[in-house]
């Protein structure tokens, strides 16, 4: 584990609210692994952690070194085309407009998000828009939503709009997915589903870091675990060492 | 006939206006009322480069698409900081500004006496000076603009702005540049308002700034409320009903004094019976509601 091999390097990441330490001092190098589960009690800052790092906070002080290159001060439109793509705790989607055109969205520098270029319909635009289409159906098969294409995203079930949700993350063709709760507050049946697709979207060479709870999830898919809290990183290691070292379970019976 | 094509290129004219607001406030979700300045700017751009330099129609349009797309830019500046009723009443605050503008600079625009005798436009050396003229060009600007506006809200393009609409941070978390599309949609939604404001400057040959008012901006946003968020048809419905309802009134034997206050009474009340009772509109996909 040498400093600097690591494509996806936290260094020092810092951010307070009012003085509150949401998240304090974090270092994390992602070395070979498929997924990564954060764990920790509630306000330890793993949301917070999220957000500075995909642009939506802004961190004050700390840097992330993609390849490289620090992305930390970019906003976050931008860190979606470095290849990190998120999903949200509370859940956001286009609730009034169709499941497809909430993945068609997500497909990144669209020809046709040009306004002029979008009323003139020139070849580059018609190929685009055909590549991105079909690339959305692969997508809603991978997710099994090809049926629901059409329904309004309002009108799915809660799981499928957790499905839903990642099926976004994954039209941008991120190396990197950052999923916050993938399968909280869904059926057991769906998670089984989802947690399917997580492992398949490993076997495949995307990255996950996933926020998650449930240590049963974490255990079953996880190939590395970092604890939080307090805004401080604990622990970090194999699920299974981990998760019977004390300071972590008295840190989650707090 | 000449009143009945009269009442034809007004809602030709108001279909411009309409699509144009729609695509602000019914597909990107900003309720602007500032879209009388547009309107205005284009009047003014037109008449006032005929009266100080002599130039034509087809010159000063894009002169005032150019101007309108300028304060397009500034009007989305709030957009950018405040949301919903926040940010329709600091566009309250642009139109205030546009119409002391028309209103004041008498030296420039003439003030309240305004500008008369603004000649007719000609299409390949014919002088467009009859109403079934002004009809087919008012019908020739409202179809490219639905043509325009139709592609665009049928585009990624459209689905950004109903993404801004929708969720913001959703559409940030996709890769899209909130700051830059809130900028476009005023600066595309301005250019066409300003291009009505241009037919309706030589239609009428004479303008003044009472055209230009708050008053034209509420009865603008009504047009798209009652027609149907985020629906081209819907927006071309309620230009044709609330351009005839005013005429309606008139012919059931009012005064003309009595008619005008009707008017004004007449499309508050349609406002709240339709946020009542049918907050989408006649035909839209899209309604007012607190996120």
């Amino acid at each position: 584990m040498q400093s600097g091999k690591s494509d996806f390097v936290l260094k020092n990441i810092n951010k307070s609210f009012d003085g509150i330490q949401a998240v304090n001092g974090f270092n994390f190098e992602w070395q070979d692994y498929k997924i990564v589960g954060l764990i920790g009690p509630n306000g330890a800052g793993k949301t917070t952690l999220f957000n500075v790092i995909t642009g939506f906070l802004q961190a004050d002080k700390g840097s992330f070194l993609l390849k490289g290159n620090d992305i930390l001060k970019l906003p976050s439109y931008q860190i979606v085309k470095r290849g990190i793509s998120r999903t949200f705790q509370d859940l956001r989607l286009l609730r009034q407009v169709t499941v497809k055109e909430n993945i068609l969205l997500w497909h990144l520098n669209q020809v046709g998000e040009n306004p002029f270029k979008a009323w003139v319909r020139g070849t580059k635009y018609s190929e685009d828009q055909a590549k991105n289409n079909a690339r959305a159906d692969e997508i809603l098969e991978f997710i099994g939503l090809q049926e629901k294409q059409n329904d309004l995203a309002g009108a799915l079930s809660y799981g499928q709009q957790k499905l839903l949700s990642l099926g976004c993350a994954l039209a941008t063709e991120a190396e990197y997915l950052l999923l916050d709760e993938p399968v909280a507050g869904i059926n057991p049946s769906m998670i089984d589903v989802i947690l399917k697709i997580l492992q398949e979207l490993g076997a495949q060479g995307k990255k996950i870091l996933l926020i998650e709870h449930n240590i049963e999830v974490v255990r079953q898919i996880c190939d590395w675990l970092v604890v939080m809290d307090e805004g401080r990183k604990i622990a970090e290691g194999m699920p299974d060492d981990v998760l019977q070292r004390e300071e972590i379970i008295e840190a989650y019976l707090d | 006939m000449e009143y009945f094509l009269h009442i034809l290129i007004l809602i030709n004219i108001y279909i411009i206006i309409a699509l144009s607001l729609n695509l602000i406030a019914g597909y990107t979700g900003l309720l602007s009322l500032a879209h009388a300045s547009f309107y205005g700017i284009g009047a003014y751009a037109t008449a006032l480069m005929w009266l100080y330099l002599g130039t034509g129609f087809w010159l000063n349009i894009f002169v005032g698409i150019f101007l309108s797309a300028v304060f397009g830019i500034i009007v989305a500046f709030p957009s950018l900081r405040m949301y919903d009723d926040y940010f329709a009443i600091a566009t309250f605050g642009f139109q205030m500004i546009m119409f002391s503008i028309f209103n004041n600079w008498v030296d420039f625009t003439k003030g309240p006496l305004g500008i008369p005798g603004i000649p007719s436009p000609s299409v390949f050396g014919h002088a467009i000076n009859t109403h079934i003229g002004y009809f087919f060009l008012t019908l020739f600007f409202a179809a490219i603009t639905y043509w325009l506006v139709r592609r665009l809200v049928n585009s990624p393009f459209g689905l950004v702005l109903k993404g801004i609409r929708e969720d913001e941070i959703f559409t940030k978390a996709a890769g899209k540049n909130v700051t830059k599309y809130k900028i476009l949609v005023f600066v595309i939604g301005g250019a066409l308002a300003s291009v009505a404001g241009a037919l309706y400057a030589h239609y009428i040959s004479y303008i003044d700034p009472t055209s230009f008012t708050i008053n034209e901006s509420i009865f603008m946003i009504s047009i798209v409320i009652i027609g149907g968020m985020a629906s081209l048809n819907g927006s071309i419905l309620g230009a044709v009903v609330l351009v005839i309802l005013p005429e309606a009134l008139r012919f059931i034997g009012l005064p003309n004094s009595v008619a005008a206050n009707l008017r004004q009474i007449f499309y508050g009340l349609l406002l709240v019976l339709f946020m009542m009772f049918r907050p989408k509109g006649f035909i839209g996909e899209y309604a007012i509601r607190k996120k």
